[in-house]
């Protein structure tokens, strides 16, 4: 019985289509780009900043526009959904052991959204948005 | 491999009276037809592996690692899959069922309609039909040394190493590994790069650098902290969905990586740090 076993190709560019985890996973790595491109926002709206108070308000009006509205929510749509994939992994990456048990991953990742909630309401209360 | 004379039907014993009743089943057990579609590859005659269909009049109990061996009993002895405990324990009946990495001993026929797709496991070649060639997993698995290196030999007279309830729950769920292979079928990394160690190698790894008896974790991590290591692992997650024995890679790879920072940033950036 001679050995030759049959290589297959694994597909380098269509693969995240074979099951719906892949595209979850995908899913989840793509709010990266939106995330980044948001980064980008601000670093410009930095830039205005220092370029005196005409550009700053030219910047904030430009922010207003409908177009950049749609974006702001993508991007806030794609943070949420990332943050909770993060939260929701916590309890795999950070599992507590007190004695012979382990606490319950639910609450592990329930206190993140707790912090999360609190550091958020902490924010907008310094903004003076609440 | 399967290769031995074909057998006598049925491979399951019949239940006892009255449990198709408890079932919900008044007729007791019933019959019905399943066309299995087996990817096949004979190393001897073929260049590309092709699929071949099988129809096998199955016990609506049984699982698909049974319609198999129905197939080989009565229908085509020339297939080939590997099986022994029929009972989720040795790990060895592990192929892709209908695109998803189980172990056939474990996937009852209930579960599904149709036609019901049957390949080899994804992401290692095929030595035959159903068979796949695991030499690349058990070099991995000899690579990250699974076993206890103690912090210091001591003599047999010493007696035992010694270990608390909570010293073995640090570490328990992830000796429950039988090498099934189902987490490399599922995972996407070890597709695309092949040198990743992947996840069952790096969690038996884990799993001794979390037993309190175990010394060995800086020999083990020049192998697990690399890039061929768990910086592979992108934390897609499969392999603890398919895991048939509950271990969580995913979770073992995550704290690899967390254990793994702090080496990095106590080796440089702690004046004098030794991880």
């Amino acid at each position: 019985m001679s050995r030759r076993p049959l290589l297959r190709e694994f597909p380098p560019t269509t693969w995240y289509f074979r099951q719906p985890r892949y595209l979850r996973y995908m899913s989840r790595e793509i709010t990266s780009i939106l995330i980044a491109a948001y980064c980008v926002l601000l670093v410009f709206g930095l830039h205005s900043l220092a370029a005196g108070p005409a550009a700053w308000e030219a910047f904030l009006l430009t922010l207003k526009s409908p177009a950049s509205i749609v974006f702001q929510l993508l991007v806030l749509i794609a943070a949420v959904y990332h943050a909770a994939t993060w939260f929701n992994a916590t309890q795999k990456a950070m599992p507590l052991q007190i004695g012979e048990y382990f606490v319950p991953g639910a609450m592990i990742s329930g206190a993140h959204y707790v912090a999360w909630a609190l550091l958020s309401f902490a924010i907008l209360f310094l903004a003076g948005v609440i | 491999m399967s290769n031995s004379p074909p057998r006598s039907h049925p491979p399951l014993a019949a239940p006892p009276e009255g449990a198709a009743a408890s079932l919900g089943r008044p007729g007791g057990s019933s019959e019905r037809t399943v066309t299995l579609e087996v990817l096949r590859y004979d190393p001897d005659t073929d260049s590309e592996a092709r699929f071949q269909r099988y129809e096998v009049v199955c016990q609506e109990e049984w699982v698909v690692l049974d319609a198999l061996n129905k197939v080989k009993a009565d229908i085509d002895p020339t297939l080939n899959y590997r099986w022994s405990c029929h009972m989720a324990v040795c790990g060895s009946c592990g192929m892709m069922i209908n695109g998803e990495p189980k172990l056939s001993c474990h996937a009852f026929l209930r579960n599904y309609e149709g036609v019901i797709r049957i390949e080899p496991l994804a992401n290692f070649p095929i030595e035959r039909d159903l068979v796949v060639a695991p030499d690349d997993f058990m070099d991995k698995l000899k690579r990250v040394k699974p076993y206890l290196i103690p912090k210091q030999e001591k003599p047999i007279s010493e007696g035992e190493y010694k270990q608390t309830p909570a010293q073995l729950m640090k570490y328990r769920q992830y000796s429950m590994c039988i090498n099934c292979m189902l987490c490399y079928a599922a995972c996407p990394q070890y597709g695309l790069t092949p040198s990743f160690i992947g996840p069952a190698a790096l969690t038996l790894a884990h799993r001794y650098n979390q037993d309190s008896r175990d010394g060995g974790r800086k020999e083990r991590q020049e192998v697990a902290a690399t890039h061929e290591g768990v910086w592979e692992c992108t934390f897609v997650g499969a392999c603890s969905e398919v895991c048939p024995a509950h271990v969580d890679p995913a979770s073992a790879l995550q704290q690899m990586k967390i254990t793994s920072s702090i080496d990095w940033i106590v080796e440089h950036l702690i004046p004098g740090g030794k991880p």
